[in-house]
């Protein structure tokens, strides 16, 4: 293979960030003299780093962080490359420096041919102006010149299918004629390398489809290049030529799409993946966190998957973290499926069970599926919480799980896969019957 | 074919031939900038005029009339005024604008990669339009009161260029400070409002004593409103030129200060935003 076939080319690309953190969560800052005087302790130093024209870092302590590190790929001509790995593993900080928008800390990566990214839905439009305004601005954001947009300019309206749109504010346009806009324009660009970082989970599946197959299109027919950002499992599979995994900043795979896409799938097979307690990449104001989760038996004893039919207990491990109880604390656990769609939502406040009293320290909280209906196959939790409406701790994809087979009905017989996410209660009955279907069925459950 | 290395330091290189192509995305930012501008608004472009001309209305009766200050020559003091008070609006304006425009476009940083030093230069553009749309209220008072001007008039668009540079030159200064230390989105405001009275706006800078004329002009809005006065109103206005070349030297100062500021922050302004 002679160079000038190779699109992209990475060589141990890092980017490090600098980050912050609030000192002691645990201790207490009860006086206010202490509060004034750790308030004080940081102003002086952020004047300092003012003076030295250093950045700013909120937080008693800079540490590094890698968001990337020595990471390491070639692209093809005309190959469609899938990135994949769980949020916060550094594969939007790769498209920012392969775009150009943030510099590497270190290592080099060359791209032979124009770059252009697929921005998220309204980057580059402004909401007032109308749609044929908004396709300059958009083409000149993205790169081209007005007489290469002027050219296509039909072309894209058609694709956009926008027509009678055209001179109205795009602030009036529904969420799917924006991104049918937003694409068009991107699609038409016609840059050597173009940048897909998950834009096409808003839309319509018509017109996902339309768009993917444009994608198909453009590599395989004018050799150009994709590199695909998505959660989505099923349309990395059916798309790319190729998949990268990254994990924490790193390269761990990159092959064969299916090779790559099975040892994702794998890797976030049991819970520990990263220990739940030490994960970073949380959001909300930190009084307390979720430092703990494990599957458990309906006797306590701890399991290492669910059984279809059975019960299943989510044990989650809650540390208060400030210097007093807390009230009326209300925690989600949200499951999906190992595409990202949500699948179902365990939630204190959806059935009035909200914690009233969250003692200090550490307190377990088990979410009890009195019969877990889930298909077998693996899933993903997102844990979030919050006190009256204000987001405490969230950790997405804070670990998996998996279902396994299991004689849901108690009839000897195991749901075949491929039928649904859902194991659906039901039963049958054969005959009339007597006006009243639910006496009969009573009557059923008890003779059994 | 086009090849891109990117690495540590690569976006410095080729620095200027990246503005250079970036100048029709320049344009257009420029262009969006004033097509959004009066946009919902019942007046719109009126705005332009409106806000400066009852700034001159408050000034020629607080100055003129209460406090009986000097106009310059014979000019009528409100003629005064206004002459002095476009290149203010248009220095106030554009700073402001530009130290907010990067925060404003903080989308577009994040995702799109292009000279960052476009985005200000646009503000300025937009508030260089409102400049001289805002031009129209002082033909029209110049019609008011029969008032001629001289051949001075020539050399207004020097004045212009100058007080475009420093609009520039501090607006660009301040964007980086901005993006990176957000206290400056509470100093800018404070700086054009005390601008406003330590620069001869509502008052002829005829008024300062001469001793301290030399350290006031120091000041670069000094030398460029008395330029503004003495192109418009004619040689009855006094011509200082220490003050005029004071002004171009601290203005020269600005834009190496705040472009080479900017340059060096550029680089981070996307993980800062």
């Amino acid at each position: 293979m002679s160079a000038s076939d190779i699109a992209v080319t990475v060589e141990a690309l890092s980017k490090r960030y600098l980050v912050g953190h609030q000192l002691g969560g645990r201790e207490r800052y009860t006086a206010l003299r202490d509060v004034i005087a750790r308030e004080a302790r940081g102003m002086a130093r952020r004047a300092v780093d003012l003076v030295r024209g250093r950045q700013i870092v909120e937080g008693d302590e800079v540490e590094e962080f890698w968001a990337l590190k020595d990471v390491s790929f070639e692209v093809k001509r005309g190959e469609i490359m899938g990135i994949i790995g769980r949020n916060g593993a550094g594969k939007s900080t790769l498209l920012k420096v392969l775009s150009r928008v943030t510099e590497p800390t270190e290592g080099r990566a060359v791209l032979r041919g124009r770059i252009a990214s697929l921005l998220e839905v309204g980057t580059g439009f402004h909401p007032e102006l109308t749609g044929r305004e908004n396709i300059f601005l958009n083409g000149a954001v993205l790169g081209m010149t007005r007489a290469e947009v002027k050219r296509k300019f039909d072309e894209i309206v058609a694709f956009a299918e926008v027509e009678r749109f055209l001179d109205t504010p795009v602030k009036r346009y529904s969420s799917g004629m924006y991104v049918r806009l937003a694409f068009a324009v991107a699609a038409h660009l016609e840059p050597e390398i173009l940048v897909v970082d998950e834009v096409l989970a808003v839309g319509d599946a018509a017109f996902q489809k339309k768009c993917l197959g444009k994608m198909r299109d453009v590599a395989s027919r004018d050799g150009r290049t994709v590199l695909f950002v998505s959660h989505s499992m099923a349309a990395i599979e059916n798309m790319c030529d190729s998949a990268l995994l990254l994990r924490q900043g790193r390269c761990v795979a990159h092959g064969a799409t299916h090779t790559v896409v099975q040892e994702y799938l794998n890797a976030v097979s049991r819970i520990t993946v990263s220990p739940l307690a030490e994960r970073k990449d949380r959001e909300g104001t930190g009084e307390f966190r979720i430092v703990g989760m494990a599957l458990e038996n309906a006797d306590g004893s701890e399991a290492t998957a669910f059984k279809c039919g059975a019960e299943g207990v989510l044990h989650l491990t809650i540390d208060n973290r400030a210097a007093r109880p807390l009230r009326n604390v209300r925690v989600a656990v949200v499951i999906d499926d190992a595409a990202g769609r949500h699948v179902a939502l365990m939630d204190t406040w959806l059935v009035g069970a909200d914690i009233a009293e969250l003692a200090v320290g550490r307190t377990s909280l088990r979410a009890v599926m009195p019969r877990v209906v889930l298909a077998p196959g693996r899933y993903f939790v997102t844990i979030w919480s919050a006190i009256s409406e204000t987001v405490v701790d969230w950790v997405k994809d804070a670990g998996a799980f998996d279902v396994e087979e299991g004689d849901y009905f108690g009839s000897g017989h195991l749901p075949p896969p491929g039928y649904g996410q859902f194991v659906l209660d039901h039963q049958f009955a054969v005959g009339e019957h007597n006006g009243n279907l639910l006496e009969w069925r009573k009557r059923k459950t008890s003779e059994r | 074919m086009h090849e891109l290395i990117i690495e540590p330091g690569s976006a410095d290189r080729g620095y200027w031939r990246d503005l250079w192509r970036a100048r029709e995305l320049f344009q257009i930012l420029a262009w969006r900038d004033v097509a959004v501008r009066y946009k919902q608004t019942v007046v719109g472009a009126a705005w332009a005029l409106i806000r400066p001309f009852l700034t001159m209305v408050v000034f020629t009766a607080v100055f003129g009339h209460l406090a009986k200050l000097p106009t310059d020559g014979v000019a009528p003091y409100a003629l005064m005024v206004y002459a002095g008070l476009l290149p203010w609006t248009f220095f106030s304006t554009a700073v402001t604008d530009a130290a907010g425009s990067l925060i404003g476009n903080a989308n577009l940083v994040g995702k799109v990669y292009f000279p960052r030093l476009i985005v200000p230069a646009a503000a300025v553009i937009v508030a260089l339009i409102d400049f001289l749309i805002s031009f129209v209220v002082l033909i029209g008072l110049m019609a008011w009161y029969s008032f001629v001007p001289g051949w001075q008039i020539l050399l207004l668009p020097a004045f212009i260029a100058l007080a475009f540079m420093i609009s520039f030159g501090i607006g660009v200064w301040l964007t980086a400070l901005n993006v990176k230390y957000r206290d400056f989105r509470y100093v800018i405001p404070f700086i054009v409002q005390l601008g406003l009275y330590v620069s001869p706006v509502g008052f002829s800078s005829a008024i300062i004593p001469d001793e301290w004329r030399l350290l006031y002009s120091l000041n670069p809005l000094v030398g460029i409103i008395d330029g503004f006065r003495w192109c418009l109103l004619g040689g009855e206005s006094v011509f200082y030129a220490p003050s005029v070349a004071l002004s171009i030297m601290v203005t020269a100062l600005f834009v190496w200060l705040g472009v080479r500021r900017f340059r060096r922050t550029e680089k981070t302004f996307a993980d800062l935003i």
